[in-house]
């Protein structure tokens, strides 16, 4: 994840506390695994800011059905029907939902 | 004058001793533990990178369509009895190459081994016309005291020194001698592209009246960095006495404005016959290497593209580029993907009347995926055909269950070398022309996109298209 998100987020999190954010992606590939592990559990590639650091942030993903059917259909329209027709979804939804499993069984 | 595109060349120089100066090798090169030797161990030979399949389809041996038939990986299905030139390409070898930057420099920078020959690997006649006759070789000695005193970088091949070339003042960071490299790596592949369009259009060098250079090199010193006008160095050595020219910068979205600029001057009766021409980039040699070394692959970004396009006036027969459907992305406008697509592609078809797939043949950012895709960096033709799929289901011209046969029939795969400015749509026009001329296609749209962010100077993308059609 790029090092500048990355302390852009730790800066959020030290501001307003964990327990206050929620992070939505919108990128895809295997990008969408490596964020989400990075505002978890931390930097998987120990290059970043997050290295070591486990902030725990629920992640979802703009493109989830349970995020993008909650969005005023203004909003969908301009902004994310388009990319839900270009984006692999089900590849995203699969990311997240294998991420917050392994996650679960840790806790 | 209706301006029409006359004839287009796409060329490679496959040079993989240079690919130690790309930017990311070159910066990798000083770190402790770097990736160079198995970099060195995974370079390809002058035949396996000819007879890659996306080089075939680069030079016009292979529709790039065909690629979808070729397993993958392409770099393990090369292409039986493939030829190193092709209807409207040329894949040169390395030694002519090094021949020709000597050739290129005019301030002695660039000193070759006086006992070393560069082998012609087989070059064109196009590309034996821009070799150097060796009349300022260096000896042995000479190189290596200059390699030693840090003021010149080594020139290799095959492994072993045959040259260097020196930077041109102690303090100038834009005159170093790697950044003199790049510049003349693209005077020279701009020269070879130019060449070559003028022997396979037989348009006579004195008939050029002006040359737009779309390269992506800041030439100039300490004093003008990106002072510019490559263009006229490089027609000055493709031998065009009588063109004038400037360079149009605009990252990867350069190419199309370059096309938009001349189409306009010929238009407009300022010139006859403009010629557009793109050398190529040496600091994106190996940029992706790491992750291809990673991956067990060959070094993929191991050649230098060219590209060159002769606009002139309306023959009878060559397709016409057409203005009035030339897409600009003002800087009032969202650089989200949806918006770029809508200004560059929706707006100019609406002007005209026409829908989206009324245009056979759509010219997208035409990288080849199997260097983009190790990389985490993804199909980005293919992300491309997609939105326009999608904005077609969104504008109710198609429906959802019609993206996939949308794609394959008005998108292809990639098949351009990741060179910036080079994938930029404009690799295809070659196959565009030969496909109208056939008659067994109407027209085409060229859009590419450029990512000024990267400047640091607005956080904007840029794009243009235009529409060629017979």
């Amino acid at each position: 994840m790029d090092l500048d998100n990355q302390a852009t987020i730790k800066q959020l999190v030290d501001a307003h506390g964990a327990e206050n954010l929620v992070v939505v992606l919108g990128m895809s590939g295997e990008g969408v695994r490596i964020a989400a592990e990075t505002l978890t559990t931390g930097d998987p590639s120990w290059a970043g800011p997050l290295a070591g650091v486990s902030l725990g942030l629920p992640v979802y993903h703009i493109l989830e059905e349970r995020v993008r059917t909650r969005l005023p259909a203004e909003i969908y329209a301009e902004k994310v029907q388009l990319m839900e027709m270009v984006l692999d979804v089900a590849q995203i939804e699969d990311a997240l939902a294998g991420l917050r499993k392994t996650q679960a069984k840790r806790s | 004058m209706i301006p029409v595109l006359r004839a287009a060349v796409n060329t490679l120089v496959h040079v993989p001793d240079l690919v130690r100066y790309g930017s990311k090798p070159f910066r990798e090169g000083s770190r402790p533990g770097s990736f160079l030797a198995d970099l060195k161990a995974r370079l390809r030979t002058f035949e396996d990178a000819a007879a890659y399949p996306p080089h075939q389809a680069f030079i016009g041996n292979l529709r790039p369509e065909s690629l979808a038939d070729i397993p993958s990986p392409w770099y393990g299905h090369p292409l039986p009895g493939a030829s190193h030139q092709g209807p409207f390409g040329e894949i040169l070898g390395q030694g002519p190459f090094y021949s020709m930057l000597e050739k290129a420099d005019q301030f002695g920078l660039v000193s070759l081994d006086a006992g070393w020959t560069p082998p012609a690997n087989g070059a064109s006649a196009a590309a034996k016309g821009l070799m150097s006759a060796g009349a300022r070789r260096g000896t042995e000695k000479e190189i290596r005291r200059r390699i030693g005193s840090g003021e010149a970088l080594a020139l290799e091949h095959e492994g072993a020194l045959i040259g260097c070339i020196r930077r041109d003042h102690e303090e100038d960071e834009s005159l170093a001698a790697r950044v003199l490299l790049e510049n003349l790596a693209a005077k020279a592949s701009g020269a070879h592209a130019l060449r070559l369009l003028l022997e396979k259009a037989r348009l006579p060098a004195e008939e050029v009246d002006y040359i737009l250079s779309c390269s992506e090199e800041a030439i100039g010193d300490r004093y003008n960095r990106g002072g510019g006008n490559l263009a006229k160095a490089i027609g000055e050595m493709a031998g065009c006495p009588n063109a004038a020219g400037t360079d149009i910068k605009a990252f990867c979205a350069a190419p199309v404005y370059a096309l938009v600029h001349a189409a306009a001057l010929v238009q407009a009766g300022v010139v006859r016959n403009a010629v557009v021409v793109g050398g190529g980039s040496l600091a994106k040699l190996g940029m992706k290497s790491h992750r291809h070394i990673e991956k067990r692959m060959p070094v993929l970004e191991d050649v230098l593209g060219g590209v060159a396009f002769w606009v002139g006036p309306d023959d009878g027969e060559s397709p016409r580029l057409n203005l009035e459907m030339a897409g600009r992305h003002p800087s009032g406008r969202p650089s989200t993907p949806q918006g770029m697509m809508e200004a560059l592609v929706c707006e100019p078809l609406a002007r005209a009347g026409r829908k989206l797939r009324e245009i056979d043949k759509y010219a997208v950012e035409l990288h080849n995926p199997e260097v983009t895709l190790p990389a985490g960096a993804g199909d980005v033709p293919l992300t491309n055909y997609r939105t326009l799929a999608a904005l077609a289901v969104i504008r109710g011209e198609i429906g959802r269950e019609e993206i996939p046969a949308f794609i394959r029939d008005h998108g292809m795969p990639g098949f351009a070398p990741t060179q910036g400015h080079i994938p930029a749509g404009v690799p295809y026009l070659g196959h565009a022309l030969a496909a109208m001329r056939a008659g067994t296609m109407k027209s085409a749209m060229v859009v590419a996109k450029g990512s000024l962010f990267l400047g640091r100077m607005t956080q904007q993308a840029d794009g243009a298209s235009i529409v060629v059609e017979s």
